[in-house]
């Protein structure tokens, strides 16, 4: 068996529901769409713009589901999708896309163009047109456990890493503990510093922890190549451990459509609710924050300012907790132009930063974060998504800016009381 | 056939099937976008969103954050189209009329010079937004047929009426039925192009404010 | 006032008819001022029309009635005031008319017969009422059909002129079923002249000042596509009524006897057709120059205008529908639900089929063979 036209347009008509049939009748072509997309508005090409990004799933739902589309297909008078459509679509439903849904945010009509691509990209996915990047990240986590390639012993080794940094023990695979915490590839790979950083915060507020030797990958390729089957074995695996460890709360890390994924289509593919709860680690913190489980002492000097990771923020509203959080633990702290739910994505988002040929796009686009951080005059800037991170710190290098992106919970177990009594 | 017997065709028998086909239409393509259905949502929604399907109902015909300064052609000849178009369907006297006729409701009118003038503002917001879709390189690429036949047809009715009105090209009682002719036209298409729009705008916006909402943001 | 007498009078004309009833020149030619205003001619043209109506001989006219009310002749008959134009019946020689003449029977044949050949192809005809084409017998006079005599008396006239709606459009007895299979003089008649004279009933004056056009020119006035003189149907009423600038500001009385009807304000919404008929109520109002309906507080009918029976309802506003029902939208919104039901049905059966043939996406299976 493999990917082929048809089984990609029989996907895009499982796929087609009334709040997709809504927005298609509801587009008038205005185009402001365009205007919230970072990849028109810093190249201005028109191809670029959203609504027209979904063309080829219009067309199978004007042909599949309304009267006159139907009429004119028995007639022969409508355009049948192509593979050759598809495949010069694929630039556009992925490499330009990061499912930000910024755009969803503007349309004057309230067409929500990200839940379309989302679902877009099941077609896109069963008919072959996804790119080599994302397959690649899909196997891996498939077959090997996390798109990155990490396995357990990698993980292993970084639990003694931070063990010995911080002599705090890392707990792993312990049962009716009250959270769970999972990581991103990136994180375990490029920033350990969230391990560490979990584990001084857990301890300050005295909860009980662990990992999970069969769940610790909390990326989730299924969700960005569009595939709901291939995204539902891996959300299986973290309920599976979750329930195996009868944890409370599962804690979704620094990684934006880990969230997504996790939180918000988790339990719509495994066809249930959840038995237990997902946070992200911000809610989490300020959970602590409010109950006074957290206690920092001083502040960071420097002009910091916040970057919105898309999927925690707009499309996950966790807004508040790090303006929370940030409050104490830094002095200088500037909002940039268009922050919070109408922020710029990183230009990563989405899994264009697994997609190769995406890259030049990618730093092209990345002048309007560019733009928007020189407004602020920032010296660092802080985020809570290993994705975005990565992304912003490449962009910036790209560009010679010398500004140094770090991780909220880091920063804030930088400035843990209990950490500098150590001392 | 006179003009008074076009008229009385207007206003007769070629109303009440443009009106029939625009109810049958309208009610058609809800069942149309409704009967594909939404799968139940099992991930638990946040309590005390901000945001909601009815909330984003009405807040969508603001614009978004930024959005206006860089963008206030569309925003504003929109707006004053749309605007225009209100207050001469809803607050002519004569077409006040015509809705008491049909629902037994009725309310004050605005006088006639006022509504004269939103009609001419509306059509000048209607030519701008037309010279824009053709400059525009975004709006170029997304318009095909349906776009300027949804704009034609909404021209029409404003600027028939308008000559009526005002007694051009064409004596009062010919232009008076070719504006209704224009309405009727604009019935029978509405339902099956983007002017459908009218009614679905206000499904999308409530799917876009739930699906945000659920999530704990105001959209 | 001294009374100056008519100068050149010859024996036999209308100015010698005058004479002899005692009509001064000064009267005379007040008459043709305010002919010629109504005409919308210019001003010198009284002195022309004076003159030419004195020398001229008394026209023959003959008048023939069909399906009608005899709501016409009674119009005509009532202009007696100003008294002026009683003395249209002094400018011409009525030789034939039902309801005026003293004959009857065969005498008054007769004397459609002897004035037909004694004027031939000079004589004027006035036609009031529809001609039924249905059947024959609907309307006959002395045993001949409505369409005989007007085909017959049309032969030889020099022009025809169709007073009131009946005769001009059809009229009433043309309205819907039109069970007489009525028709309007020029279904019949296509080779004269016509003038049409629609209301229902004409103005009087309207009538008037189309003979005097003629018997002055010789010809006939101005028409518009209708057959209608230029110069008193020119405008609609509503374009002349003295409510138009309520209908301007948009203030409309409700009902017929609330405060804004008490104000005077526009007539529109309860169904006024003065903006789509034409005619010259507005203007010379009846009477005497007394009243026109919209001043009496009622709507314009439309009386004027072609089919004006069947457009609509005389209290329905021209913004409003003619025939709609809400039933009719009911039905409607149930055709509507129906094909929605079974485009629900399609809808669903083919979701329902794309979920059978769905195959599970592996990672395996992302690639297609031919890449």
């Amino acid at each position: 068996m493999t990917a082929s036209l048809s089984k990609g347009i029989n996907s895009f008509k499982e796929v087609i529901d009334a709040p997709i049939a809504s927005f298609f009748s509801s587009c008038v072509h205005c185009g402001l769409c365009a205007e919230a997309c970072l990849f028109y508005t810093t190249t201005g090409d028109p191809k670029y713009t959203p609504i027209h990004k979904l063309e080829p799933l219009r067309r199978v739902w004007q042909q599949e589901y309304t009267l006159l589309g139907k009429l004119g297909k028995m007639l022969g008078l409508s355009k049948p999708v192509t593979d050759a459509e598809l495949a010069e679509w694929e630039p556009l439903v992925y490499d330009s896309c990061t499912m930000c849904a910024r755009c969803a945010m503007v349309c004057p009509v309230g067409n929500d163009m990200t839940y379309m691509i989302r679902k877009m990209r099941e077609g896109m996915a069963a008919s072959g047109h996804a790119p080599a990047g994302l397959v690649g990240a899909s196997t891996r986590s498939v077959e090997i456990g996390s798109p990155m390639g990490v396995r357990l012993p990698a993980v292993k080794a970084q639990m003694k890493h931070v063990q010995a940094d911080t002599g705090i023990e890392i707990p792993l695979d312990v049962m009716g503990a009250e959270y769970m915490v999972l990581m991103s590839s990136m994180e375990i790979i490029n920033f350990p510093e969230y391990l560490g950083a979990v584990a001084k915060i857990m301890k300050q507020a005295g909860k009980s922890w662990t990992l999970c030797s069969e769940a610790f990958e909390a990326t989730n390729s299924g969700i960005q190549i569009g595939a709901s089957d291939i995204a539902r074995v891996l959300v299986q695996r973290i309920v599976d451990g979750a329930e195996k460890l009868k944890v409370k709360t599962v804690i979704s890390p620094e990684c934006g459509h880990a969230f997504t994924a996790l939180r918000w289509e988790g339990p719509n593919l495994i066809g249930r609710p959840y038995t237990f709860e997902v946070l992200h680690i911000l809610e989490v913190l300020d959970g602590f924050r409010s109950a006074g489980l957290l206690k920092t002492t001083g502040f960071e000097e420097a002009r910091l300012t916040f970057h919105d990771p898309c999927q925690l923020v707009r499309r996950g509203g966790v807004l508040e907790q790090p303006r929370n959080l940030l409050k104490l633990v830094a002095k200088n702290y500037v909002e940039s132009a268009d922050h919070g739910k109408m922020n710029w994505c990183c230009g990563g988002g989405g899994g264009v930063s697994a997609i190769e040929e995406a890259e030049p796009l990618r730093l092209q686009a990345f002048k309007i974060k560019k733009t928007q951080l020189e407004e602020t005059g920032a010296k660092t800037l802080v985020t809570a998504c290993a994705n975005c991170r990565i992304v912003l710190e490449e962009g910036l290098e790209h560009y010679h800016m010398n500004i140094p992106v770090v991780g909220l919970t880091e920063m804030i177990a930088a400035h843990l009381t209990q950490e500098k009594e150590a001392r | 056939m006179t003009h008074l017997d076009l008229l009385t065709f207007a206003r007769g028998s070629a109303l009440n099937w443009a009106l029939m086909v625009f109810v049958a239409g309208v009610v058609l393509r809800l069942f149309e976008i409704f009967s594909l259905g939404r799968k139940p949502d099992f991930a638990k929604p946040r309590s005390n969103s901000p945001g909601s399907g009815w909330r984003t109902m009405f807040t969508r015909s603001l614009p978004a954050q930024g959005m206006m300064k860089h963008h206030a052609v569309s925003y504003i000849s929109g707006y004053v189209f749309h605007a225009g178009l209100f207050l001469a369907i809803f607050f002519l006297a004569a077409h006040i009329a015509f809705f008491r006729s049909m629902t037994g409701l009725s309310w004050p009118n605005l006088p006639t010079p006022l509504v004269d003038a939103s009609v001419v503002a509306a059509m000048v917001a209607l030519g701008v937004l037309l010279a824009h879709r053709l400059n525009s390189p975004v709006k170029r690429l997304l318009s095909g047929f349906g776009d300027y036949l949804a704009w034609a047809v909404t021209l029409l009715p404003l600027l028939t009426g308008y000559m009526a009105y005002h007694h051009l090209l064409f004596e009062y009682t010919l232009m008076l039925a070719l504006h209704l002719f224009s309405v009727e036209l604009l019935l029978v298409v509405l339902p099956f192009t983007k002017l459908f729009h009218t009614f679905s705008l206000f499904i999308s916006r409530w799917y876009n404010g739930d699906i945000f909402g659920r999530k704990g943001v105001a959209s | 006032m001294k009374k100056t007498p008519h100068p050149e009078v010859i024996p036999g004309t209308v100015g010698e008819g005058l004479l002899q009833r005692g009509v001064t020149r000064r009267e005379f030619l007040k008459f043709c001022t305010a002919m010629t205003a109504m005409l919308a001619l210019p001003p010198a043209m009284a002195e022309v029309m004076a003159a030419a109506i004195s020398k001229a001989r008394r026209q023959s006219v003959i008048w023939l009635s069909f399906q009608e009310c005899t709501g016409c002749t009674e119009s005509i008959t009532r202009s007696h005031s100003p008294t002026l134009e009683n003395l249209i019946f002094d400018l011409i020689s009525l030789d034939y008319h039902h309801t005026l003449q003293a004959a009857s029977g065969e005498a008054a044949e007769q004397a459609r017969m002897q004035a037909m050949k004694d004027n031939d192809g000079k004589y004027l005809l006035i036609v009031d009422g529809s001609i039924p084409l249905g059947n024959p017998g609907f309307s006959c006079i002395a045993g001949i059909s409505n369409h005989d005599m007007l085909v017959e008396t049309a032969k030889g006239a020099a022009a025809i002129v169709a007073v009131g709606t009946c005769a001009a459009f059809g009229g009433i007895p043309k309205a819907d079923p039109n069970p007489t299979g009525a028709v309007a003089v020029s279904d019949i008649v296509k080779d004269k002249p016509i003038i049409n004279v629609p209301g229902c009933p004409p103005i009087p004056v309207v009538m008037t000042g189309v003979l005097a056009y003629f018997l002055t020119f010789g010809s006939i006035p101005e028409l518009d596509s209708l057959g209608r003189p230029k110069s008193f149907y020119g405008d609609t009423i509503h374009d002349r009524c003295y409510r138009r600038p309520f209908y301007d500001q948009g203030k409309f009385a409700q009902s017929f006897d609330d405060e804004a009807a008490r104000n005077g304000w526009c007539l529109f919404k309860l169904g006024c057709k003065g903006p789509v008929t034409y005619n010259a109520c507005a203007t010379t109002k009846w009477n005497d120059g007394t009243s026109f309906p919209i001043q009496s507080g009622h709507g314009c009918i439309g009386c004027s205008e072609p089919n004006f029976w069947d457009a609509g309802s005389f209290y329905k506003a021209l913004s409003m529908p003619v025939s709609m029902t809400p039933s009719m939208l009911g039905a409607a919104a149930a055709v509507g639900a129906a094909a929605g039901v079974a485009i629900t049905w399609h809808n669903r059966s083919t979701k329902a089929a794309a979920k059978a043939a769905h195959e599970k996406v592996t990672v395996q299976e992302l690639t297609r063979e031919e890449k």
